[in-house]
């Protein structure tokens, strides 16, 4: 199996010219990812610095999250804050000494800035080096920007993964980390089948514990298992690890593509490769084979949302045989995803940013099968006859890997099945 | 700064989005950064909206802060006309526009449009959600109303009613049925269903206001009475006697004879009376909610429903006033706050049987295995059903009868446990089969931890008591320890027996 010659196609996306335009963006901020990454990060309480917007944003995305008093908070800036009555950095102090007090069983908190925080140029990264000497060796206090006016949606996990990079200890030794927080039934599968490899020395980021974190070092290799972790990217890179590029582990083909990387990367044979994956590759296809005839042919729109747009476009032409119309992403970082693009054969407009009232105009026009958006533009477009997915299930759900190739393929198709089934 | 978990209320301007989602051909232009347009998927996803709401966002992005986003501003104002054409344009900006100070109201002026512009202040870092609608539904009145003549016949405007509102869809179609059986005329509805220019030209044309929700409409409702002569109704018709009363005041008003307002429709007061509500007396019931809805659920629960309501608050604060009052009169303290947390601690406290709340409360009573109805906003998507549901009126008065009284063990369930409570699988362990038997086995174990709390310190039980206590069916049994508990300690005994328990029994006997 010749994998690399197999993938080259001579006509892909990278050097298409990217549509940018500028108008309302209709998507979240990047505080939105506190949402899972306080699922993935078991010992950390995500404290926002903001307004009752923020507070508001976080419960209206993670309403369903009630039940138990979770990991994650907002302290409300108020009028004297803003008039400069209080001091700020004090009145921090104080909801962080409460919050301690409170949640005795923290060690990680995470300072999140917003967009009035920005504005007012509250400076959080100061709070959090005052905090940590304060209340070190229990609890560590780092500072991210989850703010809209800088992160978009995803980009809020690239922003928390980045700040802890520099906390992360030294090692000489050759190791893997796999960086992007993933369910723990996906992590738990790719460490299993690196471990067949015969890969010793693996470690996620982030890291379900504090104590659990990797170490890095000019001898560390790392593979993004999400397309959005550009600064984190950067940041390793800066610490002297050594990134493996490859497309993102999505489908059947995406996913052997990305173990490829890091196979070669440790020089593991063609025949261990295929000893350890033939097995669940073969799941992969039998799985999508399924569902394939009833996605092929049909047409799809993606709105921007989270950067997963152009990996799972890729997926859904080539393993799914769908037709891409517009592939749109809030943000498209070539360096991350050039594998994806060469890789998404030619057709689809690709996109970038957003004018969210041309972009339904564009859609309406083409009348897609399967239009990929927001919870805030599903309901609208199916009262207009289109199907839709809502996007954030992408995000949230388990995608990644052989095992869940048909379980990525199936969200796709529920929507249409849907349609099929109701007869009202 | 103030540590916020789950919030009762939204920022301000989520309260304008409500008012302008609600009404026709109008559309609201917010100066906001990128991601505040998640307010969008509140009406699409909690409403099932068919529609986007009618607003633009400037989504301004940090880069743009250092050059000009009054401009960016200006062009979203422009372009969002020229696309929706609305007869009237609301702008305003977001907390975090509210802080660069680019004055989106004077800058829409600046545009010339052909038609009204309303601009909004709207102080995000003091106010929220309820104050954001009320303020809304306010100016644009205060833009739009011109004077009138009155109809010939006698009519009146419905005013509250908006997105997001708890049943304000179905109140309305209840009201409706009661005022035109009353003989009058529904001359106006908004802001639901109404446009800028129905406001203009048709408001001052009634001769009196229904204020259905003062959260909303209470200020508008004054300006009104102030500037176009239009009294208007103070009773808010949720419940069987307050509907009696509505009835009154409004008849009272307008010297209207005896009118036929649909009462047959009425079942709840039979429903009440009869054998098997019996069980309802004295129920120990917590409310909490927004005012409106809480000063009506407290009056149902004590009068109507024959509960005792044990304890009661509100989260907007606009109202504080009116919720201490009510509880002075009941002789009960009033618990006015937004943190969930106090109102859990509250709950725990006095151990009612039935919450009567809010979605947070719902899931209070969930942790501590406390049933619980909803009876008032923040909306949830379960609060918006596919069937008619109203509050207001004598179906409203159906609803709430059924809604009360469905997570509780009914009348004769609660008999067939008092006598087969030692039965092996019908225990009182086994709890109420609809609120699932193992939330109960938690239910337990959970009381065992969170008792000593707020038990007696220096009270000591002796063993035959605590095991008296057990036989005690666990939905009563919080309240037995505590009475027994106040009991001994007003006798200033040190230790609680098994004569001490029945004694405090026939003490509090009802």
């Amino acid at each position: 199996m010749n994998i690399s010659s197999s993938l080259k196609i001579k006509q892909g996306c990278s050097n298409v010219p990217i549509l940018k335009e500028k108008g309302q963006n209709e998507v979240f901020c990047g505080l939105t990812g506190i949402i899972w990454l306080h699922r993935k990060i078991q010992d950390a309480f995500f404290l926002v610095v903001g307004s009752r917007t923020c507070a508001h944003l976080l419960q209206s995305a993670a309403g369903v999250m009630i039940f138990a008093e979770p990991r994650f908070g907002t302290a409300i800036l108020e009028e004297k804050d803003l008039a400069g009555m209080a001091d700020a950095q004090d009145e921090l102090d104080l909801q962080v000494e409460k919050l301690l007090e409170r949640r005795p069983e923290i060690k990680q908190l995470f300072l999140v800035g917003s967009c009035p925080s920005e504005v007012i140029k509250l400076d959080l990264s100061k709070a959090a080096e005052r905090l940590t000497l304060k209340y070190a060796p229990n609890v560590r206090v780092l500072s991210y920007s989850g703010s809209g006016i800088e992160t978009t949606f995803t980009q809020g996990e690239d922003a928390c993964l980045a700040s802890i990079v520099p906390t992360l200890e030294n090692t000489p030794s050759e190791e893997l980390i796999l960086v992007g927080a993933l369910p723990d039934i996906v992590e738990d599968q790719f460490l299993s089948i690196l471990k067949n490899f015969g890969i010793t020395n693996v470690s996620s980021f982030p890291s379900r514990t504090k104590n659990n974190a990797p170490k890095v070092g000019k001898n560390v290799k790392f593979i993004l298992s999400q397309p959005f972790l550009g600064d984190t990217c950067e940041a390793l890179e800066k610490r002297g690890a050594h990134h493996i590029k490859a497309p993102f582990p999505f489908g059947e083909e995406g996913t052997t593509m990305w173990l490829q990387a890091i196979a070669q990367e440790f020089n593991v044979s063609q025949d261990k490769f295929e000893e350890v994956t033939n097995g669940p590759r073969n799941r992969a296809l039998k799985a999508l084979e399924k569902i394939k005839n009833k996605l092929s042919g049909k047409s799809v729109f993606f709105f921007p949302d989270s950067q997963l747009e152009i990996p799972l476009a890729r997926f859904l032409v080539r393993e799914c045989g769908m037709e891409a119309l517009e592939v749109s992403s809030p943000y498209i970082n070539k360096k991350i995803v050039l594998s994806d693009m060469e890789m998404l054969p030619q057709g689809p407009v690709i996109s970038e940013g957003q004018d969210v009232d041309l972009q339904i105009e564009r859609c309406k026009s083409q009348k897609p099968d399967l239009t990929i958006c927001g919870m805030g533009l599903a309901n609208p477009l199916e009262a207009e006859g289109l199907a839709t997915k809502w996007s954030i299930e992408l995000v949230f759900s388990p995608v990644h890997g052989y095992e869940q190739a048909g379980d990525l393929a199936s969200l796709f198709y529920r929507p249409l099945k849907r349609r099929e089934v109701l007869q009202i | 700064m103030k540590l916020s978990v789950w919030t009762y209320e939204g920022p301000p301007h989520v309260g304008a989005m409500r008012v302008v989602t609600a009404m026709k051909n109008t559309h609201y232009v917010l100066h906001a950064p990128q991601g505040d347009t998640y307010a969008d998927l509140l009406f699409t996803m909690i409403e099932r909206k068919n529609a986007r709401p009618p607003v633009t966002y400037t989504t301004f992005k940090a880069r743009d802060l250092g050059s000009d986003t009054s401009e960016i501003f200006k062009k979203a104002c422009k372009d969002a006309y020229d696309r929706f054409k609305p007869q009237a344009l609301v702008v305003g900006a977001s907390c975090t526009a509210e802080l660069i100070q680019d004055d989106p109201g004077g800058l829409a002026e600046a545009l010339n449009l052909s038609v009204p512009t309303i601009p909004l202040e709207l102080p995000s870092y003091q106010r929220k959600e309820n104050y954001g609608a009320s303020e809304t539904f306010y100016q644009i009145i205060r833009k739009l109303v011109k004077s009138s003549s009155k109809t010939e016949n006698l009519s009146c405007n419905i005013l509250g009613p908006a997105s997001l509102g708890f049943r304000h869809r179905d109140d309305i179609i209840e009201i409706e049925k009661i005022l035109s059986g009353m003989g009058i005329e529904i001359n106006l509805i908004a802001p639901l269903g109404a446009s800028p220019e129905d406001i203009q030209n048709k408001t001052a044309k009634a001769h009196f206001n229904v204020m259905l929700y003062p959260e909303i409409a209470e200020t508008a409702c004054r300006y009104l009475e102030k500037e176009f002569n239009q009294p208007y109704t103070k009773t808010i018709p949720i419940g069987i006697g307050a509907t009696k009363a509505f009835i009154k005041e409004i008849s009272d008003t307008f010297g209207l004879q005896k009118t036929n307002n649909n009462i047959e429709t009425l079942r709840a007061d039979w429903w009440s009376k009869s054998i098997d509500s019996t069980y309802f007396t004295g129920k120990r019931v917590y409310v909490f909610g927004d005012a409106t809805h809480v000063k009506s659920s407290v009056k149902i629960a004590n009068e109507e429903m024959g509960f005792e309501v044990v304890g009661l608050g509100c989260y907007n604060r606009e109202f504080a006033r009116d919720i201490r009052a009510l509880g002075k009169e009941l002789d009960l303290e009033s618990l006015i706050t937004e943190d969930y947390l106090e109102v859990e601690a509250e709950i725990q406290r006095l151990q009612p049987e039935l919450i009567l709340g809010t979605q947070m409360e719902r899931h209070i009573g969930k942790r501590l295995g406390i049933p619980c109805a909803v009876i008032s906003a923040p909306f949830h998507v379960q609060d918006h059903p596919a069937r008619y549901s109203p509050q207001v009126g004598w179906e409203g008065a159906n609803v709430i009868f059924d809604t009360w009284v469905h997570p509780l063990v009914m009348g004769l369930e609660e008999h067939l446990l008092h006598m087969f409570r030692e039965d092996f699988e019908f225990n009182d362990n086994a709890g109420p089969s609809h609120l699932g038997g193992h939330s109960n086995m938690e239910l337990n174990s959970n009381m065992k931890k969170t008792e000593p709390k707020y038990t007696i310190e220096e009270i000591i039980w002796e063993k035959d008591a605590e095991l008296e206590l057990k036989k005690i069916p666990f939905f009563v049994r919080g309240k037995a320890r505590r009475n027994t508990e106040t009991f001994a300690k007003d006798k200033g005994l040190s230790s609680i027996s098994t004569e001490t328990l029945y004694e405090a029994k026939a003490h509090y006997a009802r």
